[in-house]
């Protein structure tokens, strides 16, 4: 497609589809400052109302807390657990390698529906309580990936000489870890945490199964779909999440740079 | 980067008791392994895949009528259910058929912006289009299926655009949840072709041009051959995604699809016959995953 009209196809279709996809984002926060409320368009008039609402409203404000917390709890699991797997399955050689790896992707590769009733049938037949416990337990399964993926991606650009020389330095294996290994993983763990805390925070298609009474932000704005008096609230707690989910992203692919980890999951 | 020096401990004089251990775990790589992989292993094997287990072991037992509970003998009563019950056929056909129109649409949308993305912009502007790809597919799924639900309804968006021309949008229905699936899923499929192509190499292009392939004979002969496994792995997504969601299907239309019919008897209703309703998307899902593999899409992942 090297001709003229060939580039030039090219360009209107990536305009016409790049509209299609930041269209719906647009008009989310159009309608958090519509005053009616209503999903009637064009809007009448705009202002603050509903945003002032929503900001008064403990409810959603609850629930936006839990979902910061259950997205660290996830985060700070599933960085220490991607991270030791990546270490294994990139620094070693051993019989059923390529099975972590598989399983590593599996939780994601999977509906989440189906991780969703396996959690809660197993918390149900265990007798162990759902609730936000089980939340972080859940996102924190398929969170390991956001993290294994990025570190993975880094330590096969970092070759494992470095480490060597360190060894052949008089380096003891804390030391090399702590001096050699550690610095060059830093940003890529970073970035997989961030990504996991997006991931987290707007997850609904497993928490909704695990959940037992507890609230996060997207269970909020799912029950807020049926309550009549808490709906136009839910674009002004939608462009909260969105916000809170682009901007850990936008930094995540910032750090990794080097190695496109970001959109490979 | 912040500085990697050593401040308040020496590297030369370590403690000699963390010495001794770092020397035992550089002469055991085996036991290194073993505590590397302690944590992830045991996590995916016990929370996951043992979760799995006991999802397959709960789609055996059966609520009893009378009393509500759950009876823990394994039969295969429920499994009997699923294949006689045409219901749960109809639904299923439904579920898969809306997973493949939903696959083809993003395959088809997603090539030109990937190609363009990968082959003609710029190391600038390609970057920029990645994030661009990127923000969308990363905010939240909830809203963004519920801005189209406001799209789609009678006085929404669409139809004030439309309207003018003589024209309706498709509506809070099926073609508009097909439509709405395409969106929420689309830049996975982007991504994942993008990659694809970016690994061309430019030689077989030029290859190709110096024994007379035009541009359509180059794509049909040449590039679409070699992106295909990147457009399966987009597919998994996809396809994976689209069997699984309940939630855009319940916002936007009344039709029933697998997830819905899970979700509604989940918990007290019939757990057990949830748990072998959720078996269905696990083996369409798998049975997907080992074609893929064989197309070559892992290596594209």
């Amino acid at each position: 497609m090297g001709s003229r009209t060939g580039r030039a196809f090219l360009r209107v279709a990536t305009g016409a589809i790049l509209f299609f996809m930041y269209v719906p984002l647009a008009l989310v926060v159009i309608y958090a400052f519509s005053d009616s409320g209503s999903s009637a368009w064009p809007p009448t008039s705009l202002s603050l109302k509903w945003v002032e609402i929503a900001i008064a409203n403990t409810g959603l404000r609850d629930a936006f807390l839990t979902s910061i917390l259950v997205a660290l709890g996830a985060t700070v699991i599933a960085l220490v657990l991607g991270s030791l797997a990546a270490l294994a399955v990139a620094r070693h050689r051993f019989f059923g390698r390529e099975l972590v790896s598989f399983v590593v992707i599996f939780p994601i590769a999977l509906p989440g529906i189906v991780t969703g009733m396996a959690l809660s049938t197993t918390f149900a037949t265990t007798g162990l309580p759902l609730g936000i416990l089980a939340i972080i337990v859940g996102h924190a399964t398929f969170c390991i990936v956001l993290v294994y993926n990025n570190v993975i991606a880094r330590l096969r650009r970092t070759a494992g000489s470095q480490e060597e020389a360190s060894a052949d330095l008089g380096a003891d294996s804390w030391q090399t870890f702590r001096f050699i290994t550690f610095p060059a993983l830093r940003s890529a763990m970073l970035a997989g945490a961030l990504l996991a805390f997006a991931l987290s925070f707007d997850e609904v298609i497993v928490t909704i199964f695990v959940a037992g009474g507890v609230k996060t932000l997207p269970i909020w704005i799912f029950q807020s779909f049926r309550l009549a008096n808490q709906v136009a609230l839910v674009n002004v707690a939608g462009m909260v999440a969105i916000l809170l989910s682009v901007i850990p992203v936008y930094f995540a692919t910032r750090l990794t740079q080097d190695t496109g980890a970001v959109g490979r999951t | 980067m912040t500085t990697t020096a050593p401040s308040a401990e020496s590297p030369g004089v370590p403690s000699s008791a963390r010495r001794r251990l770092a020397a035992a775990l550089h002469r055991r790589p085996r036991l290194r392994l073993g505590l590397l992989l302690a944590g992830p292993g045991g996590w995916l094997f016990l929370a996951y895949l043992g979760s799995l287990a006991i999802l397959f072991l709960n789609a055996g037992w059966s609520r009893d009528a009378f009393t509500g509970l759950v009876k823990r003998d394994w039969t295969l009563n429920n499994f009997a259910e699923l294949v006689t019950n045409p219901l749960y056929r109809t639904v299923t056909l439904r579920t898969i058929g809306m997973a493949v129109a939903v696959t083809v649409t993003c395959a088809l949308a997603a090539f030109p912006i990937a190609y363009y993305m990968a082959r003609v912009a710029s190391p600038r502007v390609r970057g920029l289009l990645v994030v661009a790809v990127l923000m969308p597919l990363w905010s939240s799924y909830l809203i963004k299926a519920y801005s189209w639900r406001q799209i789609l309804s009678g006085d929404g968006v669409l139809n004030w655009a439309l309207t003018p021309f003589g024209l309706h949008g498709p509506g809070l229905d099926i073609v508009g949840l097909w439509l709405v699936l395409t969106y929420l899923w689309l830049p996975y499929m982007i991504l994942s072709v993008y990659a694809g192509l970016e690994r061309i190499p430019n030689s077989l292009l030029e290859a190709s041009a110096d024994l007379g392939g035009r541009g359509f004979m180059t794509f049909r002969r040449v590039i679409l051959p070699l992106a295909f496994p990147a457009l399966v792995a987009g597919s998994i997504f996809t396809f994976s995604l689209t069997l699984g969601d309940y939630i855009a299907p319940s916002l936007i239309t009344t039709t029933q699809f697998i997830g819905n019919v899970i979700l509604s008897n989940f918990g007290v209703p019939n757990l057990p016959l949830a748990a072998a309703l959720s078996l269905i998307p696990l083996v369409v899902v798998t049975i997907y995953l080992l074609i893929a593999r064989r197309l070559g899409a892992f290596e594209a992942l």
